[in-house]
């Protein structure tokens, strides 16, 4: 197999690392050197080889893990993922999706054989091999979203679409920032939004949904978004607030650099073929500051986009708190030199 | 005593807003309300009586005593209409409120007033009986006194008048958003001293 899986944590002792290799492929969010808020949407299509970009659903060294620390989660919060009686057929659009995907872009490691609706599975990291008709729940065995759920890195939610709007109304997230599917299941596209500042009044959310109920199969789309977070949990949901909080009280000037960590979401948006409901990747990647600055245009960066940030963000993106022992850090690794546009490291 | 129809800050998305009780037309008409929602319930006839529209001999109307104790009952049992059931909590009246949705035909109208979770948990429960959220009319009367879902262990806590407010499962201090869930009929409380173990600022009175 091509990729070399670590064995390492998302919680307790945080042995989580990126290799040389993965920092070198981290998707640095920000084309420029301020941030606000935009739908910057653009088609997902494969990008250059070796990124996140180059398939569709993007496997790296963290995948096995992740997929444990999933499974630890949903042991703790089955709550975690939830699927509204009317989502089923979504799921099976979605378990195609990824199964198609996979086999297709990462040969070595995921094959899909279809014989009529009878399917075989097989999924070499995670010693998977299941055969199983499709559209038949009971030949899986969890629900079509979560069993593919189980086998494939970020959260997902499901939008159904109808009455002009999408609502959520299946899920399966465990490495949110900061939302709760069981809160928000049954929502409409505005008022899953509610509590985020700003963005309603700018128009944005208006403008997102009137793109994305006119969102075609076969043409997926992709945003990048990003908040920090205190050691490399993927688990920071307001479940477990109470437990993850004190950590952000805990971090030093020492400890910036080792602990603090950017957190970058790429989001993708595909239509699927047979409930017309919308599916919602959302892949979380976590660098800490330290392996971050290792590109000198990303530390610039990231120094000026913390400086600028209005204060509203910094206090919705949780790290209000810590935005100025953050920037101070930062600010060693800033020259004060241009940077190049786009987010590729120079 | 509030007796006019409240007027609510404008706030985020899915904080609920309410309108005023209009006479529909309709097969059945189904009003659900506790405490001084009596006096929307009251002003909803006088209204039907002022445009010729005898709602009576086709409403069941569901009336239960507030949290905070205002009981309009007489008032309404005065109105003489088809089916009136007077309750002393929410809670106890439940069964028949779901029996009431469940045995409805179409061209139901469905009547909500009183307080937040009178009309929340009446609202969720009809969205279950398969009636669209939007398709009832409700006017807010009383007590704002909210319904809030702990984020962390799930319970909920009725009648949370404060913010802070303690958990009343869990025991977390929790601070009171204006983010809400129909499904659920709550808004929702987040722990605020998850940062500062122990810093939890004075409760301050603000839902009454």
């Amino acid at each position: 197999m091509g990729i070399q899986f670590n064995d390492e944590t998302f919680h307790k002792d945080y042995t989580y690392r990126n290799s040389p290799a993965g920092i070198k492929r981290f998707p640095f969010p920000f084309p420029e050197d301020d941030y606000m808020y935009s739908v910057n949407i653009e088609p997902h299509v494969p990008g250059r080889e070796g990124s996140v970009f180059e398939h569709t659903f993007d496997v790296d060294e963290h995948y096995v893990s992740e997929m444990r620390d999933r499974a630890r989660v949903l042991a703790d919060d089955p709550l975690r993922c939830q699927s509204l009686p009317h989502m089923t057929l979504a799921g099976w659009d979605l378990l195609e999706l990824i199964m198609e995907s996979k086999a297709r872009d990462y040969p070595d490691m995921f094959q899909l054989t279809k014989n009529g609706d009878r399917w075989h599975w097989v999924n070499k990291p995670l010693g998977i091999d299941d055969t199983f008709t499709f559209l038949d729940e009971t030949t899986l065995p969890y629900g079509p979203m979560e069993y593919i759920t189980r086998q494939a890195q970020g959260d997902f939610t499901l939008q159904d679409q109808r009455d002009d709007n999408l609502w959520i109304e299946a899920g399966m997230v465990t490495s949110q920032a900061d939302w709760s599917l069981d809160f928000d299941i049954g929502m409409s596209f505005h008022e899953w939004h509610a509590p985020v500042p700003l963005a309603g009044g700018m128009g944005i959310f208006d403008r997102a949904l009137k793109f994305l109920l006119k969102l075609q199969y076969g043409a997926p789309v992709r945003r990048f978004n990003w908040t920090m977070t205190v050691d490399p949990l993927l688990d920071t949901s307001p479940e477990n607030y109470h437990k993850w909080g004190p950590s952000k009280a805990t971090l030093t000037p020492d400890t910036v650099g080792r602990r603090q960590h950017l957190r970058v979401e790429l989001q993708t948006l595909y239509r699927l073929p047979r409930s017309n409901a919308i599916v919602f990747p959302i892949r979380c990647y976590l660098i800490s500051f330290q392996d971050l600055v290792t590109v000198p245009k990303w530390g610039r960066r990231l120094h000026r986009v913390l400086q600028t940030l209005p204060e509203e963000l910094a206090e919705y993106k949780g790290f209000a708190r810590n935005r100025q022992m953050l920037t101070d850090w930062l600010a060693q690794y800033d020259d004060g030199s241009p940077t190049s546009p786009g987010w590729w490291a120079d | 005593m509030k007796m006019t129809t409240t007027k609510f800050e404008p706030s985020i998305t899915t904080r609920p807003v309410y309108g005023i009780l209009e006479p529909q037309q309709g097969s059945a008409h189904l009003m659900i309300a506790d405490g001084e929602g009596a006096g929307a319930i009251l002003d909803l006839f006088a209204r039907a009586g002022q445009q010729g529209i005898d709602l009576r001999p086709s409403t069941h109307l569901i009336y239960v005593t507030a949290a905070n104790g205002t009981d309009l009952s007489d008032e309404l049992s005065r109105l003489g209409v088809a089916k009136f059931y007077h309750g002393p909590t929410l809670a106890a009246a439940m069964s028949r409120i779901t029996k009431a949705l469940t045995d409805a035909s179409m061209g139901l109208q469905i009547y909500l007033a009183g307080t937040e979770s009178l009309i929340g948990v009446a609202q969720s429960e009809a969205m279950k009986a398969g009636f669209p959220h939007d398709g009832m009319q409700t006017e807010h009367r009383g007590s704002l006194a909210r319904r809030v879902q702990c984020v962390h262990c799930k319970g909920i806590t009725e009648n949370v008048k404060t913010d802070p407010y303690v958990c009343s499962h869990c025991g977390l201090s929790l601070y009171v958003r204006d983010h809400y869930s129909r499904r659920i009929a709550a808004f929702q409380g987040v722990n605020i001293d998850a940062e500062d173990p122990g810093q939890v600022p004075d409760m301050v009175e603000k839902f009454t």
